[in-house]
């Protein structure tokens, strides 16, 4: 497939929003049982307009995708069927409720609503938390779903595909928080670092897991199948036009296989040891810029990642598009 | 249940591309057009299409064979580009089962397209919207048309009549008939999709003739030579034994 970029700054970016606000949440909840220390509420403030932003620039990178971006509004219909139109639902309904936990926090309206028997606290923001967890994480299964769906693009037809996307998007949000923490508030610094740590090596499975799945696939369709004739030497002479079509411009990435694999290692060097080596400095040293390079090498990675990721299918139109004349 | 569809006969199929012309001027002037086409008189002409003639060869010279072999929507029973349209701007018909794109409604986001595993559909890089063929949907029910030309434009423009049209859950149909008895088969059947559009493959007609077929057992000459020979002034019985 043809990565774009539209696609790739939108499943990225919104990764990182998600990711940061599962971060402020386990902050909040582990607090409510007093297993951390209690929190500024402007920590949890600034953490959701900063995962906020993230969303909004994911939301506006989506737009770059369209054709008619103006008519996007009528997406939300089709969500009985389409994992797109709920993805569409979703990271509205998930981004309200971002902004409205932290705007209860920023404004400190955060009535008690109820106390659990163990005595823990049940704030709005508690409320919001959950809804806005739950929300999270079924934007990382609608994105993933979106290509885990699509039964011919084999690469992506696997619950893997849901699975490195959630711990992708929730590691890179934790990097983030832990860059955060370091800024803001010094002593959860090594609790997120935990965290980061635990879901870059979780990704990092899951990653190579679909890596060795995919480098085994074989191809269901042939030109056998695709034309019905039953030879073992076909080959395409004419494919109905000189000067290339949609069909030969969306589906193939127009890159050397030799880059292919570059750019696998690229990002297997970027998203997983390099920033887990700048976090250990970063913790030992307590440099926030240090951890705010970790998250930006990884951002870096997981563009690399992305890209591979669509680069890597291979649609099986494509057998009608193998020579030009 | 009404599903209609295309047999396309690739042993009959000459590759001359007058269904991929005849579709493009109906359609871009029609009600699914246009069907924009960048730089079309230059170096490297692009544009959309509903229909497209591929060329493909079968074998090793000097046993070769080339299979011409047009490619369009297959019309799917079962079109995996529909559920997964965000907005119902792609729609399959439930009176004749076509499948079509309602261009008000697509956002071009081309997800559809990703779906279909044939490749046949092609955005409108100039519409921004999802483009396919539509079956001439808006020619075969014309009422002003005469019967015959109730057709789409490929299969009135095919001149060899590789191109038949007709609904394929109608047992006695002409286009069941060629798919039951010519051995018509759909494409990428391992998707599930269940093409309504099907393909007769490439026929050779063969005689088979056995050894002794060519030797008659009842061989008048052999016969002949057993009898004895009449006298050079006897009349004959025909000109087969006379000499």
């Amino acid at each position: 497939m043809h990565p774009a970029f539209s696609v790739i700054f939108l499943t990225t970016l919104i990764g990182v929003g998600q990711g940061l606000f599962l971060a402020l949440f386990t902050v909040e909840s582990y607090a409510a049982f007093d297993l951390l220390p209690k929190q500024d509420s402007r920590f949890y403030a600034f953490g959701s307009a900063l995962a906020l932003g993230f969303l909004v620039a994911g939301l506006i990178a989506s737009f770059f995708h369209l054709g008619h971006p103006e008519r996007a509004w009528r997406s939300a219909a089709k969500w009985r069927t389409s994992w797109l139109s709920r993805e569409v639902i979703v990271l509205p309904a998930f981004m309200g409720v971002v902004f409205l936990y932290g705007a209860a926090h920023y404004t400190g309206f955060n009535p008690l609503l109820a106390t659990l028997p163990s005595g823990a606290p049940v704030n709005v923001t508690a409320i919001l938390g959950v809804a806005g967890t739950v929300l999270a994480f079924a934007l990382f299964v609608c994105t993933g779903m979106i290509y885990a769906c699509l039964r011919f693009l084999q690469e992506w037809h696997t619950p893997l595909t849901v699975i490195n996307y959630t711990l992708l998007g929730g590691a890179s949000g934790f990097f983030l928080a832990t860059a955060l923490a370091a800024l803001a508030a010094p002593e959860l610094m090594r609790f997120y670092a935990g965290w980061t740590l635990i879901l870059t090596l979780l990704a990092l499975v899951g990653r190579a897991a679909s890596l060795l799945r995919n480098a085994r696939l074989k191809p269901k369709s042939t030109l056998r199948t695709a034309i019905g004739v039953k030879h073992p030497r076909i080959v395409q002479m004419a494919q109905g036009a000189m000067g290339g079509s949609f069909n030969t411009r969306e589906f193939f990435h127009g890159k050397s296989a030799a880059l292919l694999r570059q750019v696998k290692w690229v990002f297997l060097l970027l998203v997983f040891p390099l920033p887990l080596g700048l976090l250990a400095g970063g913790v030992a040293s307590a440099s926030s810029a240090l951890l705010l390079a970790a998250f930006a090498v990884q951002y870096a990675g997981l563009l690399a990642e992305r890209w591979f990721f669509f680069a890597q299918a291979n649609h099986p139109q494509n057998l009608y598009y193998q020579a030009v004349s | 249940m009404t599903q209609l569809a295309l047999v396309i006969d690739l042993n009959v199929c000459v590759g001359c591309h007058a269904c991929v012309t005849s579709c493009k001027e109906w359609n871009t002037s029609g009600q699914a057009g246009p069907m924009s086409d960048f730089d079309p008189y230059g170096a490297d002409p692009t544009g959309t299409f509903f229909n497209r003639v591929q060329t493909f060869e079968v074998g090793e010279f000097p046993t070769t064979e080339t299979v011409h072999f047009p490619k369009s929507c297959l019309h799917c029973e079962e079109p995996p580009c529909v559920p997964v349209c965000p907005t119902g701007a792609s729609y399959k018909r439930a009176e004749d089962g076509i499948v079509l794109v309602d261009y008000d409604k697509c956002i071009g986001c081309k997800y559809c397209s990703w779906a279909c595993p044939y490749g046949a559909r092609e955005i409108d890089e100039k519409q921004k919207v999802m483009k396919k063929c539509t079956l001439c949907v808006d020619r075969i029910y014309d009422t002003t048309l005469a019967e015959r030309d109730r057709k789409p434009a490929c299969v009135l423009a095919c001149p060899t009549s590789a191109r038949l049209f007709g609904d394929v859950h109608d047992p006695e149909s002409e286009v069941s008939i060629a798919i039951r008895e010519s051995g018509g088969y759909p494409l990428m059947p391992e998707w599930g999709t269940q093409p309504a559009n099907h393909y007769l493959p490439r026929r050779k007609t063969k005689l088979r003739i056995h050894e002794d077929e060519l030797v008659r057992a009842d061989n008048p000459l052999k016969v002949d030579g057993k009898l004895p020979k009449p006298a050079k002034a006897e009349p004959s019985l025909d000109d087969v034994t006379s000499w």
